[in-house]
């Protein structure tokens, strides 16, 4: 008992670290420092999950964690600077991916029970296998392995307002039977979806896109964190969720735009600017 | 119940936080905050680890541990590239606002 108030204190110390790195990271003079700052917060989360929950498996945990650490230090220090955006979309999009993964591996634990879980599940699922895909494609875009012009299929509206249709249905349907085999058709549906929405953004808009996926993921992250009953991937989420938000509104407005003509502009037949 | 109140507190509090504390971001630093931001939410971790740690079949182990892979590579990732963006504030005088 004593132990886990504990870790809930090291939680609590993990979120405050998170919430000074962001504010930190608003100012040139402390922004270096806020990126530690937000480093050591992740770092003690990681640390207290492993004394708290003891994993099993923790020597193959142990290896994906050495592994995923190596191929991110290494690919970040060695990306030219001009580079940057898109290796963010990539660590964005496969942080995404883990939030939908990890919610798809609940819905076998939460099958069945109350209601508003299951609705974090399929919410999780939706929105991180939508940030995953679309940062992919942003990826494709920045890194020049596709046309960075604003990419319209013929019925695009439709085709568009059709996932959307079949997501929420099939979401419906995961919150109803508690099924992961539908939690899995969820997650490639909204995978569709991800690469929809981002097709049509033209090259100079794409930065924006990222800084929109970046606050879905996060928002995917704090229902994962609502799934597991775990308060620091709640306010972590969260946190990132409405700061990106914002910070999505103020990008577009620093090139003069709205977030809505940036992402269904070429949809309504409008210029991107691409 | 009463946790469910517990956390949606919780949620709301942590949105009204993250939209405040980066209200007044500088312009230049848009692109770091975007990529600190995103190194934060690879706290998917500390989930993908739970989950990989209760697996009890072969496939779900396979996932977790590919969500485990996923999360640390954004995780780690996300704080050395934004410190490498921000390798570029060095302290260089220039219009200094409070």
């Amino acid at each position: 008992m004593t132990e886990s108030v504990w870790i809930d204190a090291g939680y609590l110390l993990a979120a405050v670290c998170f919430i000074l790195a962001l504010k930190a990271l608003s100012s040139p003079r402390s922004a270096r420092w806020g990126n530690a700052v937000g480093a050591v917060g992740a770092v003690l989360a990681v640390v207290l999950v492993f004394l708290a929950e003891r994993p099993s498996n923790l020597v193959a945990i142990l290896i994906a964690i050495l592994l995923g650490g190596l191929v991110g230090a290494v690919a970040a220090r060695r990306v030219a600077m001009t580079a940057m955006p898109q290796l963010v979309a990539l660590f964005n999009g496969v942080g995404g991916g883990a939030a939908a993964l990890v919610a798809l591996l609940e819905l076998g634990e939460v099958g069945g029970s109350a209601i508003i879980p299951l609705v974090a599940t399929a919410f999780t699922v939706l929105i991180g296998a939508i940030s995953f895909s679309g940062s992919a494609i942003t990826f494709a875009k920045l890194q020049e392995l596709m046309t960075s012009r604003p990419i319209v299929p013929p019925g695009a509206q439709w085709l568009f307002g059709g996932a959307i249709i079949a997501a929420l249905a099939l979401s419906v349907l995961v919150v109803t039977t508690g099924n992961t085999l539908i939690g899995v058709v969820l997650a490639l549906v909204a995978l569709g979806l991800g690469v929809l929405l981002v097709l049509p953004v033209g090259g100079a808009d794409v930065p924006i896109v990222i800084s929109l996926l970046n606050a879905f993921t996060g928002l995917s992250v704090a229902a994962s964190g609502y799934l597991l009953g775990n308060t620091l991937l709640l306010v972590a989420g969260t946190l990132v969720g409405a700061a990106g938000a914002l910070l999505t509104k103020l990008m577009a407005q620093a090139m003069g735009r709205s977030v809505a003509n940036i992402m269904f502009g070429a949809l309504r037949g409008g210029s991107t600017l691409g | 119940m009463a946790e469910g109140i517990v956390l949606l507190t919780i949620f709301v509090l942590s949105a009204f936080t993250g939209y405040e504390v980066i209200a007044k971001v500088s312009t230049i630093l848009h692109t770091p905050l975007m990529s600190g931001a995103n190194a934060i939410h690879g706290v998917i971790l500390v989930g993908a680890i739970l989950v990989a740690g209760r697996a009890d079949s072969a496939i779900e182990l396979i996932v977790g541990l590919v969500a485990v892979f996923l999360a640390t590579l954004n995780m780690v990732g996300g704080f050395v590239v934004t410190d490498r963006m921000l390798e570029m504030f060095k302290p260089r005088k220039q219009v200094e606002r409070p």
